[in-house]
């Protein structure tokens, strides 16, 4: 079943994870950090599903040096964002970017639950009025929770 | 010959499960008693043919017959024993002969078991059960035999995926696939009772044990899977919002909202519709993971041997299957009485409320999962739904759930009182706040998110505590009489306090460890150290090691916390030649719940030309909660199904005919 991408994620375990690879890191923690982050954030293009920051594919390799260098010279995150998504489009962002096309993605969670939430409105209005146990219903009650009070 | 024998049984476990349909079908429609008796049996004669194939497919990979096309592309004569076993399902043949022989084994069982059915729903649910195992046995017989022939067959085998070499994953796909073919009953119930137009407490009662087992199968597995990613990918992760993982558990999280609809339906006869909803979908979400992940629709960019022509195929047996039960549902649910009604504050409602949260995370899973794939059909444009998208919808979903759920099995049917809940569970709110603060001041660094998840998994432990202290009156009775209580619990009942505590006891794990995971990397030479989370660590020595089918290098690295020692690791790097793969095994250093996980990279030279190895290490707090929780939960699961009233049918056979 997961044959496949455990396959994909071969690619990743050849050479463990290279994102924290002494021999690349930046001299300033502050900024190897802030890279770090970003690295988490920015697809491998030609890995299955996986960010630069696990992947040990050469162009995740190549990302991670222009994102450091980017991080070096002082561009903010936005900036960095910016420069990546121009080049490879949305894809290479981890995020999906919050707009209308995407509003199905970010609202349709949101929907489920102003949905759920009307229908147990109204299914709790429409039975205003006799909430009160019947005495047959008390009696099943007791008989179940005492069989099972789960 | 043996394969042949095999697949001769697997086309007579096909014509078994047609007969179990039609046989059981005129039972139905002539009420025949006798007719329904053969059903039953061609139920079990069907599983009995995959069976007998499924043996036949294990045996030729354990005799490493390479004239059978599957064992030459997925075994190897020097493979150990049990991976020559797990490469039976190791492949996409294998893995769908697995689930036929789950899925006819289900059959076999709802049709022996399911005693206390009344005759008309049963042979129902044993036809729709054989059409089922008809669909998936003649997709197996037709596009994807595991027990072919080749022309020319192979000295040696291609072997399995390194990878997959791991007692871990071996046993995965039987849990997994126990998991989601367990749903199938459930499916096959529920279109039972929309055909014969009737779903009460009754119902939901016998759904009940099926969903129960399934889910615990499920959760396992899943957990399995998540165990093997974090020690055997090498980087300590254990989930990563894949599109695979997802399509395990969109099925999990719908069996999970079931278990807790089919309460409110067998208790206050409401929900009924949802409860038939949900059991559906649980069964059409595991489907649907099946054709995801045989499609290749998920993992076009890769170049693996995936044949359209299944996917498409796998496409339809889900088109049609979901499409009519679904259809069904439309057609027969709305006759459904709506059942007891119930207030704003009542267990009817905290149930709903879990089963909203849980639909929405089930939506934001599958959005997270599908979305992509519907927008690069509409516009052309490829976009990426990774871990942030989840961490943003999935996690406050989760939170709210977890919120709320310590109130939940504190609230009365019908009507609840808020007070009376405040009373019992201030007390464990105070104290689950405390956690949280304290994690906040005394933790360093300090880690918001992390003091957070803190106070919400001490809520949920503590909440599973007050459960039980509500129901032995502890505290409040005398202590013999809490403990009579304590002794007599209905089994159900602890099985749903095991299973919100094995709840709390992930979430707490889950949470440190996100929040303080410690790594370090050094490329060091023999006698260099790094340290990790106030653990020092010294490269020692590094040296070959012959495994059973690779060769490996090991290190020895002693790890030492004040100058004391606490133990030594041995990471090793190995070299499968059969597929010319490298692979890191990596070392676990178990420090109470918490891990510290390290892993041997590759050897480099030094500028002075001396050999440095890369070390990495990681300090995984609490890790082992993450584990331990799903495993708690399963437990809970299989507890409640121990429950007296879980068995179907035995206890009327007891009482008709007393040993």
């Amino acid at each position: 079943m997961r044959m496949q991408v455990l396959a994909a994620m071969l690619a990743g375990v050849l050479c463990i994870a290279a994102a924290a690879d002494p021999a690349d890191r930046l001299a300033d923690p502050a900024q190897e950090a802030r890279a770090r982050a970003l690295f988490a954030d920015v697809r491998c293009l030609v890995c299955q599903n996986e960010s630069i920051d696990d992947s040990e594919a050469e162009l995740a390799g190549d990302l991670r040096r222009v994102v450091r260098e980017q991080v070096k010279a002082g561009r903010s995150d936005a900036e960095i964002k910016r420069f990546l998504t121009d080049r490879y489009g949305e894809f290479v962002l981890m995020t999906p970017a919050f707009s209308w096309i995407n509003l199905a993605l970010w609202g349709g969670p949101f929907l489920v639950v102003v949905l759920g939430a009307g229908l147990l409105a109204t299914r709790l209005r429409s039975g205003d009025g006799e909430v009160e146990l019947s005495q047959e219903e008390a009696e099943r009650v007791r008989r179940l929770s005492e069989s099972d009070p789960a | 010959m043996i394969a042949e024998i095999g697949s001769f049984a697997l086309v007579l476990g096909l014509a078994f499960a047609i007969a179990q349909v039609v046989l059981s079908v005129s039972a139905r429609l002539r009420r025949s008693v006798v007719l329904a008796a053969a059903g039953e049996g061609a139920a079990l004669a069907s599983f009995a043919g995959v069976a007998i194939a499924f043996a036949c497919l294990i045996h030729a990979f354990v005799t490493s017959d390479f004239s059978v096309a599957n064992v030459a592309a997925n075994s190897h004569t020097e493979k150990p024993m049990l991976y020559k076993v797990a490469g039976a399902w190791g492949s996409h043949e294998g893995s769908i002969l697995l689930w036929c022989f789950i899925l006819t084994g289900y059959g076999a069982a709802a049709a022996t078991l399911g005693r206390g059915l009344p005759r008309g729903l049963k042979a129902l649910m044993v036809s729709v059960q054989g059409a089922l195992g008809s669909v998936f046995l003649a997709y197996t017989v037709f596009a994807s035999n595991p027990l072919l022939r080749i022309a020319a067959p192979p000295v040696e085998g291609r072997s399995l995926n390194p990878l997959l070499q791991d007692p871990a994953l071996a046993i995965h796909p039987p849990f997994l696939y126990s998991g989601y073919v367990g749903m199938s009953v459930v499916f096959s119930l529920a279109v039972a009772a929309l055909i014969e137009g009737r779903v009460d407490a009754a119902w939901a009662r016998w759904v009940r044990p099926w969903a129960l087992a399934a889910w615990s199968f499920l959760t396992v597995g899943i957990t399995l899977g998540a165990f093997w990613a974090y020690y055997e990918l090498g980087w300590g992760g254990w989930w990563f919002w894949d599109p695979v993982e997802n399509a395990s558990f969109m099925p999990w999280l719908m069996a999970t909202a079931l278990l807790h609809s089919a309460i409110v339906t067998e208790k206050r006869g409401a929900l009924s519709a949802w409860s038939l909803f949900l059991a559906i979908g649980a069964f059409t979400f595991s489907m649907l993971g099946a054709f995801l992940v045989r499609s290749g629709v998920l993992t076009s960019v890769h170049a693996f041997a995936v044949d359209p022509k299944r996917g498409v195929l796998l496409l339809m047996i889900l088109g049609i299957t979901a499409g009519s039960a679904f259809a069904l549902f439309a057609w027969r649910a709305p006759k459904l009485s709506p059942g007891g009604v119930f207030a704003p504050v009542s267990r009817e409602s905290a149930l709903v409320l879990n089963n909203i949260l849980l639909a929405a995370a089930t939506a934001t899973v599958m959005l997270g999962t599908l979305f992509p794939l519907i927008r690069e059909a509409l516009t052309g444009e490829a976009i990426s739904v990774g871990p942030p998208y989840f961490n943003l919808t999935f996690a406050p979903l989760m939170a709210a759930l977890a919120i709320l759920l310590p109130a939940g099995p504190l609230l009365a049917w019908k009507r609840g009182d808020v007070r009376g809940v405040g009373q019992r569970l201030w007390v464990a709110a105070l104290a689950a706040l405390a956690c949280g603060l304290l994690t906040l001041a005394l933790v360093n660094p300090m880690k918001a998110l992390g003091a957070l998840g803190v106070t919400i998994g001490a809520w949920l432990v503590m909440g599973a505590g007050v459960e039980l202290i509500e129901r032995t009156r502890a505290l409040r009775a005398p202590v013999a009489e809490s403990l009579r209580r304590l002794t007599g619990l209905p089994r159900g009942a602890w099985g749903m306090t095991l299973a919100h505590l094995g709840l709390g006891v992930f979430v707490l794990g889950a949470c440190v460890e996100l929040g303080w995971k410690g790594e370090a990397a050094e490329a060091l030479p023999l006698g260099g150290s790094l340290d990790v989370a106030g653990y020092h660590l010294v490269l020692e020595t590094v040296g070959p090691r012959e495994g059973p089918n690779f060769e490996a290098e090991r290190a020895s690295i002693r790890v030492s916390k004040d100058g004391k020692p606490v133990c030594v690791a041995e990471p090793d790097r190995r070299f499968y030649p059969t597929g010319g793969q490298t692979i890191s095994g990596i070392s676990l250093c178990y420090r109470g719940a918490s891990h510290l996980y390290v892993v041997l990279g590759e050897r480099r030279k030094a500028a002075n030309g001396a050999p440095v190895w890369l070390i990495r290490a990681y300090w995984n707090p609490f890790a082992s909660l993450i584990f331990i929780g799903p495993v708690i939960m399963a437990l809970g699961g299989l507890t409640s199904l121990s429950d007296r009233r879980m068995r179907l049918g035995v206890a009327r056979r007891r009482k008709e005919q007393p040993a």
